[in-house]
């Protein structure tokens, strides 16, 4: 299946794309230094001029940009060109701290669509699909990403947004919906709402998912796929970038492939800042070359990834980066160790039960706790206690085998752990209250 | 021969007992006996009851955690002897007892025990074989 959104970019050969990113980046590291004091002063801190920067070789010289940066260059810093300029602002879902927003020109905004666009059209979209979608929209990016993508498709588009879930499923059902775009966790609470409704798999006419905004490991697609009867695709985005599309999945399911016409991607080690061959396992740095409003050159991901540009079955030529292993701040520092939720959640699934869990992290005497509440099924559930202690244990074992640490397991009945209709919140950690800094 | 028990799962949080005997009794279903057992993190209700099938209902809609299973119901003589001679027929022939609770009916003036085996067939006719009167569904929903 090969279906392509704006084939010439997407399977244009790598030399190629590689000359057109050098170009856009030196016209691009212009721009900024003339339009943004913020970024321009961190070039002269650091003894960089414009006409340094020749071609991609140059780009390691550039200084890197964090989410401190944003926060601190809020709201205007960052802005390259008048508001007068701008038509929308958008802003990051708050997973970490404070919130950021990114200003939009109305070419910020086709760029950023049409990537969506190529993401719908490689998971089969074309305009005969019904396109439901129900990540949220407003500030989140989300909705109004895919939204956009949809409508430039030629999809029929269904703006749900998110929650009301029998509305959700009362529409997906009567008026056909084929393709599914929200957050993993939402997908698979859909699928599991309709498989209490007494619907199964066949019953619904979806055939394809798109699915990001949080980390989730290849089990948890494969009970998707299986509960939706559908192919469930990866996109992956941020709001400082532009939002979902910067990357996405092909039919081959085996990474995503960046949009390097737009973005520059590189591989970073997080504690040095060195930047690391293709193939090694790094922090993810982006540089945004076609960008009008908000362009961010070398920004700190924070999301722990490998690059590798081998040729693909679906015929794109952009590189492909591995699905995050989670977010270098969704990360725990538990005992010395550290812990990814993706790594208990694989953990969860292998061993048989529904990815519904919640890690809590405390400090008792001085020693991390690592507690795993996770919900049982009906089959889960034994009158003897003996039985139920034994999973208890098979479990943590598990979990130990994978992290080495040993954590609680704590079975809990089905659905008390909160559902979220957007991001599920899987860690809480009391540490904080107590001004550790991990 | 056996009797059924509906065993619920209880977390410990406050007022999950309370919302499954609210749920029984919106079943209208009378609890004959009824035994909990708790850890640290969760308790297990089990119970005996009039109408099993009316309480699973109502405990579902109220999405409490219900399984069924089968244990063995022995009348045992309300004098001094008459459940160690029980315990001691299942020690001697080395059958386990998971767990066991006992209760009493004022209109028969009988003891009753409940006890949770892994083969309620083998236990069955071991008590029988001795002499031991066992009771079924049909005796619990008299009682």
């Amino acid at each position: 299946m090969n279906n392509f959104y704006q084939k010439e970019m997407e399977t244009m050969p790598v030399e190629q794309i590689k000359k057109m990113q050098s170009e856009k980046l030196v016209k691009q590291v212009r721009y900024v230094y003339d339009n943004v004091e913020y970024y321009r002063n961190l070039m002269d801190e650091k003894g960089v001029s414009p006409e340094d920067i020749k071609g991609l070789e140059d780009l390691h010289k550039l200084p890197m940009l964090t989410k401190d940066d944003l926060r601190e260059a809020y709201p205007y810093g960052l802005l390259a060109t008048d508001l007068k300029n701008c038509v929308r602002i958008q802003s990051t879902s708050g997973t970490t701290g404070k919130r950021v927003v990114a200003f939009y020109t109305q070419k910020d905004i086709d760029m950023w669509e049409e990537c969506c666009a190529r993401a719908i059209v490689a998971a089969g979209g074309t305009n005969e699909d019904v396109c439901h979608v129900c990540y949220g929209y407003g500030l989140f990016t989300g909705g109004p990403g895919l939204n956009g993508g949809s409508h430039k498709v030629g999809c029929l588009t269904l703006p749900m947004s998110s929650g009301n879930t029998d509305r959700q499923i009362q529409f997906m059902i009567d008026l056909k919906s084929t393709i599914l775009c929200c957050t993993p966790s939402y997908a698979a609470y859909i699928g599991e709402t309709l498989r209490e409704k007494g619907y199964k798999p066949e019953d619904n006419f979806l055939k394809a998912g798109i699915f990001g905004a949080e980390a989730w490991t290849e089990e948890m697609r494969h009970d998707i796929e299986k509960s939706l009867g559908i192919k469930a695709y990866d996109i992956y985005g941020l709001t400082e970038i532009s939002g979902p599309g910067v990357s996405f999945e092909c039919s081959e399911q085996t990474g995503m492939h960046i949009n390097e016409d737009h973005f520059i991607a590189e591989i970073i080690d997080p504690d040095t800042g060195e930047v690391l061959p293709e193939g090694s396992k790094g922090e993810l740095v982006f540089t945004s070359i076609d960008k009008e409003a908000f362009p961010l050159l070398r920004y700190r991901t924070r999301d722990i990834c490998v690059l590798t540009r081998n040729k693909c079955s679906c015929g794109r030529t952009f590189v492909k980066m591995s699905k995050p292993m989670g977010r270098s701040d969704d990360m725990m520092i538990i005992r010395g160790v550290n812990v990814f939720p993706s790594q208990i959640e694989a953990v969860l699934l292998n061993e048989g039960y529904a990815p519904n869990y919640q890690i809590v992290v405390d400090r008792v005497n001085n020693s991390d706790t690592l507690d795993v509440y996770v919900e049982m099924d009906e089959k889960d559930f034994s009158d003897k206690v003996k039985d139920m202690t034994k999973k208890e244990k098979s479990l943590s074992a598990a979990i130990k085998a994978m992290l080495g640490i040993n954590p609680t397991v704590h079975l809990v009945a089905p659905k008390s752990i909160q559902r979220s209709e957007g991001k599920a919140v899987r860690v809480i950690d009391k540490r904080k209250r107590l001004g550790i800094n991990m | 021969m056996s009797i059924k028990q509906l065993s619920v799962f209880a977390e410990n949080k406050e007022g999950t007992l309370a919302d499954v005997t609210d749920a029984i009794a919106q079943a209208g279903v009378d609890i004959r006996a009824m035994s909990l057992a708790d850890t640290q993190d969760f308790g297990i209700v089990r119970l005996i009851v009039d109408d099993i099938e009316s309480a699973k209902q109502k405990l579902n809609e109220n999405n409490c955690f219900v399984s069924v299973t089968e244990v063995v119901g022995v009348a045992v003589n309300d004098e001094p002897g008459g459940l160690a001679r029980v315990i001691r027929l299942f020690a001697d022939n080395g059958i386990n007892i998971d767990y066991m609770y006992a209760f009493i009916s004022v209109s028969k003036k009988n003891a009753y025990v409940v006890l949770r085996v892994d083969d309620c067939k083998a236990a069955e006719d071991l008590l029988v074989k001795n002499g031991v009167t066992l009771i079924n569904e049909d005796d619990v929903a008299k009682l």
